[in-house]
């Protein structure tokens, strides 16, 4: 792993411009970034989990157990039902309990376009949901506006909370919520922290990060 | 249905002649009558046509016309659950001019009242509630006003 040494203080400056700018902090409530990045690795305890090496297990129960939370905002939710309905089931991934409480949650998974009105609230339940949590921007409106480029409509989540998949499509299919939730797992899989993209997190730690590349990298054609 | 009935147009007649100088005009149009009065006369037209037996609002709204001298068309649709018909009630008002609440007459245009409010800025009196009803609190401006950029004001919030 390669050390800042102190005295090279611009290009930790520029590092820190670049965090600035991936958690988008000019938002009018700013993700919470760093906080909720690396802890779950760093307290004392994970550390002695990390030396026994049972991180790894962690991870894998983790990634087998993620609960989501209840957050429907529009006709995207019917899909998000469908996806957690016997046809397309989402428990074969362990994702079937859906939770009414955040408190009990680990995954908010977006569905729908976010009013400014409700844009508070979204950022409250999220700060209620223990760390570590994922968020899942589901179809166009939630990720970028959609077709509501108004006065009403929040342009994409992430000026919220940070996202950690965005789903294409409206609303996306159900095998569109699934593929993106393996995606998540992938992510939960390989040790990288809730709101930060594989390749930045892997540039920052790559000894803590253990990577696949194959699993950042495009799809083919 | 594409003609009025005797029994609406004699309607129209009477609020004309109740309303004398505060009635504007009538207009029938693929079988639905619209009539028109000044706002000072708004509430008591409104009660009148709910009294002839109108007896459910079925819409209150209004409408932006940007490049006319009294620039909001203010509407009520009103419907009569035994005539099986509906009127339309119109007045007009300027920019900042008040208008007299309905819900002395309908209490369920409280919310409908709220709504305009919310999106035009029109205002009125007597109103128990008066406040922005599906936009936040703190909101500036009037989104459905025609002058009103779709996408906000530049620099607003989420953008």
């Amino acid at each position: 792993m390669e050390l800042v040494t102190p005295g090279d203080g611009g290009e930790q400056q520029q590092q820190q411009q670049q965090q600035q700018m991936l958690y988008s902090s000019d938002s009018f409530f700013p993700p919470q970034g760093r906080t909720s990045g690396f802890g779950f690795v760093t307290t004392t305890l994970s550390k002695v989990v990390d030396l026994l090496g049972a991180d790894k297990y962690i991870r894998l129960a983790r990634k087998h157990s993620v609960w989501p939370a209840l957050f429907g905002l529009a006709c995207c939710a019917i899909e998000m039902m469908a996806t957690s309905g016997s046809r397309f089931d989402i428990s074969r991934f362990g994702a079937e309990v859906f939770r009414a409480s955040p408190r009990q949650s680990d995954l908010m998974i977006v569905a729908g376009r976010v009013s400014i009105k409700m844009a508070p609230v979204l950022r409250q339940i999220y700060d209620q949901m223990p760390d570590p949590k994922w968020v899942i921007s589901m179809g166009a409106c939630a990720s970028c506006g959609g077709v509501f480029n108004n006065y009403a409509i929040v342009q994409g989540v992430d000026k919220i909370v940070p996202v950690d998949v965005y789903v294409a499509g409206c609303p996306p299919t159900p095998e569109a919520l699934i593929t993106a939730f393996n995606m998540l797992q992938e992510k939960i899989e390989h040790g990288i922290p809730p709101g930060v993209s594989p390749a930045v997190a892997h540039a920052e730690n790559p000894n803590l990060v253990r990577l696949d590349m194959a699993s950042i990298a495009p799809y083919p054609g | 249905m594409t003609t009025v009935s005797e029994e609406m147009r004699q309607l129209g007649y009477e609020l004309s002649a109740q309303f004398a100088d505060n009635f504007l005009g009538s207009r029938e149009d693929r079988g639905e009558l619209t009539l028109w009065v000044l706002p000072p006369v708004w509430r008591e037209a409104a009660r009148f046509l709910r009294d002839a037996g109108y007896n459910h609002l079925s819409d209150l709204t209004a409408v932006d016309y940007l490049d006319r001298d009294p620039r909001f068309d203010l509407m009520a649709i009103m419907a009569s659950h035994v005539k099986c018909d509906f009127v339309r009630l119109k007045t007009v008002l300027g920019l900042g001019e008040p208008v007299d609440s309905l819900v002395p007459v309908w209490t369920g245009s409280n919310w409908f009242e709220r709504e305009i409010y919310d999106l035009f800025g029109i205002e009125f009196q007597d109103h128990p509630d008066l406040k922005r009803i599906l936009l936040p609190a703190d909101y500036q401006g009037h989104p459905l006003r025609k002058d009103y950029p779709v996408t906000g004001p530049a620099g607003s919030r989420f953008r």
